[in-house]
């Protein structure tokens, strides 16, 4: 059993090497670098704590994986990257987050910079109640200057980007909700990388959507990282063996291992991670 | 890099607004705070034993009281409470326990709402025609019917909304036990939704209490002790509008003074009835 | 305040006995109740025919004239709906200015921006302004509000804001600007409760996504949450449009009684309502009573058309489930 889960697993990320005819994945030596550096971060709900000193690097242009059991602090994790968290009155984060160097958990940091910075893609599609072409003009709206036809041609390039120009070119006027989950989600990713950002940050962006459009924004995902560095939270292990450079598991709120991709899943060093991935618990 | 607008300016109108937002709300709660005041100051004035015990005196005589008027406003409220309550409570049954889904019973539902929107005076204008040509004279039972009309829809809509908020479990276990099904709304029903429909009740009474111009010309005004209600019947609303109209100084201030009875009871009944209803919400 | 978009009725599998199945008893309440809710649309129907029946002289004396004419003489017997329509609506639409706008940005400082226990204070001081009766405002309108009106704001109007027709006379402080101002403060509570309900619907994960992209609070409520909420703000609009104009007590006592239309919101003028209010015990004459009748179903048709249209619409809104 287990060395069927493992072998499950181990069998994905030869494939990919394969078949994608990708750069192999990033070896430690060489792993990149760091575009997020997380020292010591806390975590508290009011008086109840649920991330205990994670610290972990992110790294440019891959895609890290986050993994681990529902609860286990995946998502409050990568929500204090851009400090959505903010939003409500009784959470709070204690550590270091350094984004380009730079500690976005310090009191100065303007949040409306950071969020411009670092993107996030939510688990079911949240299309907003316009057209397609306000839904990504909106971040461009907000933060640049661009208008007109500039404006224009930067929707078109980043829905071509995203795969999605051919199918909606001709109903731009169209409501974003009018798309189906996996169309929504792309447009979701669309409009965040319209203004460029550093990261993206994507939690369970799949979970919502159907097997055939998971594959298209997985391979999508693989593109992205030329131009983004990607934090993806999942709860699937065989989505974190296809894509991911790098893995994090999570449980309980600790960090309990991270490597790369490939080491994580044949050889972990932990017992918990592998109990985690064979199956033993979920 | 893209241009990038101006983060100053953004968080300039955006500090702008939410500093228009907590002004308003202020503003809002200021106009409440100021009216209140007003009303609360001025009215005192007037109260004096004289107030709530004689009956009005001339214009410019000076002292007298309100006493006919305050108790006329009780009368006609209970009046128009003993009409509205059993047929708005009937309606509401009918509209939980017999018809739900009907096409009658939705029908009824739209017209309680627009019922309730129709403007008060409208409705006096009704009971003038019905209640008070025929006869040939105001009353206090006119008044009282008009003040019927206003509050049955509310009680018709918060009866069904507090009854249709009882478990179905707890009817259908009732009539298991093979109790007509009149007995069960009766008892079973009712006693589980007693503090909801108390509160219905309470909330219409207070709406009707502080009513005007529904009176205006069914109930009217008078000087003197009710003698009956088919009179036209002394109460405190139209009283104020009177007075309030004229020149008089002590006429205005009495006005204030049942003005501040009029909202003390209003308030007050509201304010029970929030209360009571947030009690029951924690209950649920 | 009950919410208006939040009641749902059950729909029930159980109460499938048809009448013939019902015991005596029973048959006798079932009954019983329904003719008690059959009184409800027996009751509107009484009202309209009632109106009608009123209003019979004048309809046939002025036909369709009536609601043109701005003519309103007792003494000739010649009466014209005009400058009472003209008040209604233009108090209404300066009440709907005014209390809009505040309501929504009310609702904002309520739903996002106050702590819960600041929130819960202002939004029940708010709450109570509707259940202060007409003629507390009345009364706070006359001897209060108007004095302050002409001794302060609209000199200060005058000055500033002159070279306007609509600012222009003396201020008197009663008026349709009096009566509109507190026309807003009477739907205020109206309009703000609905959208606090609303707002409150807008899912948070949209709310979010917005603010990830780096939009400041003001750029999501308005590019967002206003535009979400949109469908439901016009029926509050629709309900705080149909209060205001059946609104008697408090602008009878400041609108000036006056029937004469004037470009400037400084002159005194009339709603149907307040003149109902004023003059109907003193209408002798069956054809003024009559007039005065009709002016009331003139209210009544127009009442029950906003308030149908408002239901009508925020049902759609509850069955189509979420907005777009």
């Amino acid at each position: 059993m287990i060395a069927a889960q493992e072998g499950a697993l181990t069998q994905i990320i030869n494939d990919r090497q394969t078949t994608t005819g990708a750069q192999p994945t990033a070896d430690l030596a060489t792993p990149g670098d760091v575009a997020i550096q997380v020292r010591n971060l806390n975590f508290f709900y009011g008086r109840h704590q649920v991330l205990f000193d994670n610290t972990i690097d992110i790294y440019r242009h891959r895609i890290t994986a986050i993994i681990g059991p529902s609860g286990c602090g995946k998502s409050t994790h990568i929500r204090a990257y851009n400090r959505i968290y903010e939003l409500y009155r009784d959470q709070r984060a204690a550590g270091e987050i350094l984004l380009s160097g730079e500690n976005v958990l310090a009191p100065g940091i303007d949040l409306t910079r950071l969020r411009a910075r670092v993107g996030m893609i939510f688990q079911r599609p949240t299309p907003f109640p316009m057209t397609i072409f306000d839904n990504i003009a909106y971040g461009l709206r907000v933060n640049t200057t661009i208008r007109g036809t500039e404006l224009a041609g930067r929707i078109e390039d980043t829905l071509k980007r995203v795969a999605l120009w051919d199918e909606v070119k001709d109903k731009l006027q169209e409501s974003g909700t009018a798309l189906s989950g996996g169309q929504q989600q792309r447009l979701c990713i669309a409009r965040a990388i319209a203004i460029q950002p550093e990261v993206l940050l994507m939690d369970e962006p799949c979970s919502a959507i159907d097997p055939i459009a998971t594959a298209h924004i997985e391979e999508l995902m693989l593109q992205l990282k030329e131009d983004y560095t990607i934090v993806l939270v999942t709860h699937s292990m065989q989505q974190a063996a296809r894509v991911s450079d790098f893995t994090a598991f999570f449980y309980m709120g600790k960090l309990v291992e991270f490597g790369l991709t490939k080491q994580l899943f044949t050889k972990p060093r932990n017992r918990q991670t592998e109990d985690y991935i064979t199956g033993r618990f979920g | 890099m893209m241009p990038q607008r101006s983060l100053r300016m953004r968080k300039t109108v955006d500090r702008a607004v939410k500093a228009i937002s907590a002004l308003s709300a202020l503003a809002g709660l200021g106009a409440l705070v100021w009216i209140l005041y007003t009303v609360v100051i001025r009215g005192f004035r007037s109260f004096n034993l004289a107030f709530f015990t004689q009956l009005p005196t001339p214009p410019g005589v000076g002292g007298g009281g309100l006493a006919n008027a305050i108790v006329g406003t009780l009368l006609i409220t209970v009046h128009a409470t003993l009409i509205a309550v059993p047929i708005g409570i009937g309606a509401g049954v009918y509209l939980a326990e017999f018809g739900r889904g009907t096409k009658i019973a939705k029908l009824v539902q739209f017209i309680t709402n627009v019922l309730i929107g129709v403007p008060s005076i409208i409705v006096g204008v009704f009971i003038y025609i019905l209640l008070v040509v025929p006869f040939h004279t105001f009353s206090g039972i006119a008044g009282a019917s008009s003040l019927a009309v206003i509050m049955l829809p509310v009680v018709v809509r918060t009866t069904e909304d507090m009854l249709t908020l009882v478990p179905d479990q707890l009817r259908e276990s009732a009539l298991a036990l093979g109790a007509p099904h009149w007995q069960v709304t009766l008892k079973v029903v009712f006693r589980s939704a007693q503090s909801g429909l108390i509160t219905g009740v309470l909330l219409a009474v207070a709406r009707v209490s502080g009513e005007t111009a529904p009176l205006l010309f069914t109930a009217l005004n008078s000087p003197y002790w009710l003698h009956s209600m088919k009179e036209p019947l002394a109460n405190l609303t139209v009283t104020i509008f009177n007075y309030a109209m004229s020149p008089y100084t002590d006429w205005q201030q009495k006005a204030w003074g049942a003005s501040l009875l009029i909202m003390f009871g209003v308030l007050a009944l509201t304010i029970t009835a929030r209360l009571l209803l947030r009690q029951r919400g924690e209950h649920q | 305040m009950s919410s208006w978009l939040t009641s749902e009725t059950i729909a029930i599998k159980s109460t499938s006995h048809t009448a013939a199945r019902l015991p005596g008893g029973d048959r006798l309440f079932r009954g019983l109740t329904l003719a008690a809710a059959l009184s409800v649309p027996l009751l509107m129907l009484g009202i309209l025919a009632t109106l009608i029946y009123g209003s019979r002289l004048s309809l046939r004396e002025f036909g369709f004239g009536f609601l043109t004419s701005l003519q309103w003489n007792p003494v000739t017997e010649k009466f014209g709906a005009l400058s009472s329509i003209y008040g209604t609506v233009v108090s209404t639409l300066l009440a709907l200015l005014i209390a809009v706008p505040m309501g929504l940005v009310i609702a904002l400082f309520l739903v996002e921006l106050a702590p819960p226990k600041v929130s819960a204070f202002f939004g029940g001081a708010i709450e109570l302004l509707a259940a202060v009766p007409s003629i507390i405002y009345g009364m706070w309108g006359l001897f209060v509000m108007a004095p302050w009106m002409a001794n302060h704001v609209q000199p200060w109007l005058g000055e500033s804001l002159g070279f306007l027709p609509l600012f222009q006379g003396p201020p008197m402080g009663i008026g349709i600007l009096t009566a509109g101002i507190i026309l807003a403060l009477m739907i205020l509570p109206y309009i703000s409760s609905v959208a606090r309900d609303v707002f409150g619907m807008v899912p948070t994960a949209l709310k979010e996504s917005a603010y990830g992209l780096g939009a400041t609070n003001w750029e999501v409520t308005r590019g967002v949450t206003l535009r979400y909420a949109l469908q439901g703000l016009v029926g509050a609009g629709f309900l705080g449009l149909g209060r205001a104009l059946g609104e008697t007590m408090a602008v009878t006592f400041v609108i000036g009684n006056n029937h004469r239309i004037s470009a400037s919101l400084f002159a005194a003028g009339n709603t149907i309502a307040s003149t109902l209010a004023n003059e109907f015990t003193e209408a002798s004459e069956p054809l003024y009573l009559s007039s005065l009748v009709e002016l009331g179903l003139a209210l009544f048709v127009i009442t029950v058309i906003f308030q149908t249209l408002a239901l009508l619409w925020l049902n759609r809104l509850k069955s189509s489930g979420s907005q777009r």
